[in-house]
């Protein structure tokens, strides 16, 4: 009799911790695709490429295009600014970047144009706005300085300008993402 | 509810529903004779006022939603429509934005007062964290309601808010990217978020619910912090505290309407009525006001903490921010733990008393800290380095000070019960004023 009933506790207490597993398992596979429906929709992964020709930008001068809500700054280095970008001692940066580790091609330059601070927009896209202590991009909020490689030099930035995934697809035309 | 003996009523009407339901003996019992404390001052208004903004939010928001639309394109249109076109639609619209300020300014005072008077002790402790967890729900449906009117302020202070959450170590960017369900802030961000500012009212009515109900187990706190040892202490909550909470509301709304019809946008940033604009960014993005103390800190943290003498960081100086500000919060779920004196009522301690009126200064402080740009100064020190330090002694009054006064802090003799020291104070009040006249 007593035998039974510690067989039939044990039994219960399987279908009571089965049955609690089962009901665990079928929350988070109830939850998963609702929560998976927040991530970015296909429509949205779509436009995540932007494709750019650069033909137009004369030496010296800067383009702003939109990548996935983002401003990404495409610029035409003059040959002074490239040899101003290589010829800085690495280790005196504050994040430690070779300017060939930045760039394709060395006149052109694409970056993310997002301050690595708080997300702000630095300015010296244009030829007439603040280019910061070192002669590339300033960013007006915390004043952090960036240089011809869009790195951060000065200020409370942490790290240097993002560069986004890109590839030439012919001479003139960049594929961003 | 619903168990135990149920009140006998006259109306017939009432009597049958209250048979079936007893929501009237329910109502007599927690409101009509429910024994409170009679030695209540003003500070024990601010939860009823915390109420009614709370329902003047929902009343307000809900007749909002029904003029306003969630669409990058449309949203910033839809709120000045709401302003210039709908009728009545700016006293609707005001009252909702200054409302929410409103709203934080009596849960800041309603906080401080538990605080200040031990309410958070024993055996009110799970009281104490319901609190705890409105004002998380809070912070979380201002922040997002704030980005709704699709204006700079909006778009670039969701940028820096959901940007913080990048800091956390491995899945930090999956997680902004599930946010913003995108790239950046945008629609997707602003149609979800407006889906949530609907929802979390009503949660936070949910838990204010059970916040009143783990009040009515224990019983009100008051000013002296001991318990109440029968009914020569307790007066009935109607028609006394009903009247006080109404003088006290009253009084309050009298505050909230002059800013609404007078200083409608004192609070608010003027960058918030330029449509949102993700290629140009205002150049000193603030949060509202309520987020201020807790933005300090935020950025306080400005050192790597790391390995010394090597270039290993373990905690980076953003992620160390982001942990300093949820662990401020976080502080208040484990007060009770830190504050183990016996004493409840800061009267009775005056060490604990001085501490906290500086942590009280220090707060505001924090705020004001926040408010200005990170590289101002303050008679000719950085404003960081005090930022710092204000932020240290937030810190250190709850994980040092606190235990160690628990310990330590001997506090001044209790009165034996609040009737008698009601009494006390009456007499030596009447003996005080013929002194005064002559």
């Amino acid at each position: 009799m007593s035998t039974d009933n510690a067989d039939d506790n044990s039994r219960r207490d399987f279908l009571q911790m089965t049955g609690a597993a089962f009901g665990a398992v079928g929350a988070v596979s109830f939850a998963a695709p609702l929560i998976n429906s927040l991530n970015p929709a296909k429509d949205t992964l779509a436009l995540a490429t932007t494709e750019v020709d650069v033909s137009s930008i004369p030496v010296g001068e800067a383009k702003t295009v939109m990548w996935r809500g983002k401003p990404v700054f495409i610029k035409h280095r003059t040959p002074e600014e490239i040899e101003e970008a290589r010829s800085v001692e690495i280790s005196a940066l504050p994040d430690k970047q070779a300017d060939e580790e930045r760039v394709q091609k060395p006149e052109w330059l694409v970056v993310i144009g997002i301050c690595t601070h708080l997300g702000c927009v630095p300015t010296g896209q244009k030829q007439s706005d603040a280019h910061g202590d070192y002669d590339g991009w300033f960013c007006p909020c915390h004043g952090s300085h960036y240089d011809t490689s869009a790195r951060i030099r000065k200020g409370p930035a942490p790290k240097n300008l993002q560069v986004p995934p890109y590839e030439f697809i012919s001479d003139t035309v960049i594929k961003i993402g | 509810m619903g168990s135990g003996q149920r009140e006998q009523f006259d109306n017939p009407v009432i009597e049958w529903v209250d048979s079936r339901l007893p929501v009237f003996t329910m109502m007599q019992r927690e409101y009509g004779v429910f024994p409170t404390p009679r030695n209540f001052n003003y500070f024990w208004n601010f939860g009823a006022i915390a109420m009614i903004m709370l329902v003047l939010m929902i009343v307000t928001g809900i007749v909002l939603a029904m003029h306003y639309t969630a669409d990058v394109t449309k949203s910033f249109d839809a709120v000045e429509r709401i302003m210039r076109e709908v009728n009545g639609g700016w006293l609707i619209r005001y009252m909702h934005m200054n409302g929410a300020s409103f709203f934080f300014i009596a849960v800041y005072i309603h906080i401080f007062r538990g605080m200040y008077y031990g309410s958070f002790k024993k055996p009110r402790e799970l009281l104490w964290i319901l609190g705890v967890v409105i004002f998380l729900l809070m912070m979380a449906t201002a922040f997002i309601g704030y980005v709704l009117p699709w204006g700079q302020m909006s778009l670039w202070g969701a940028t820096v808010i959901t940007n913080l959450f990048s800091a956390i170590p491995l899945v930090g960017d999956s997680i902004v990217t599930l946010l913003w369900g995108g790239f950046s802030v945008d629609n997707p961000t602003l149609t979800r978020f407006f889906a949530l500012h609907y929802l979390l009212p009503f949660v936070i009515f949910a838990v204010v619910f059970l916040h009143v109900w783990a009040l009515h187990v224990t019983g009100s706190n008051n000013p002296l912090g001991i318990d109440t040892k029968g009914p020569q202490d307790t007066l009935p909550f109607h028609p006394y505290y009903t009247m006080k909470d109404t003088f006290g509301v009253l009084v309050f709304l009298l505050f909230f309407v002059l800013v609404t019809f007078y200083a409608p946008n004192m609070l608010g940033h003027p960058d918030n009525y330029i449509p949102a604009d993700p290629l140009v960014t205002p150049a000193h993005i603030v949060p509202e006001w309520y987020f201020l103390p807790f933005y300090a800190i935020l950025r306080a943290i400005t050192f790597d903490i790391g390995v010394p003498f090597t270039e290993i960081v373990i905690i980076s100086a953003k992620l160390g921010g982001v942990i300093a500000m949820f662990g401020a919060i976080a502080l208040w779920f484990v007060l009770p733990w830190l504050d183990t004196h016996p004493i409840r009522s800061a009267r009775f301690r005056p060490l604990f008393r001085t501490f906290f009126l500086i942590l009280v200064a220090d707060f505001i402080f924090l705020g004001y800290i926040g408010s200005q740009s990170a590289d101002a100064t303050l008679f000719g020190i950085p404003l960081s380095y005090m930022g710092l330090a204000a932020t240290a002694y937030y810190f250190i009054f709850f994980i040092a000070i606190l235990p160690w006064l628990s310990r330590n802090e001997k506090g001044r003799d209790l009165p034996t019960s609040i009737h008698e020291a009601v009494l006390e104070q009456k007499k030596s009040k009447s003996e005080m004023s013929p002194e005064a006249a002559e």
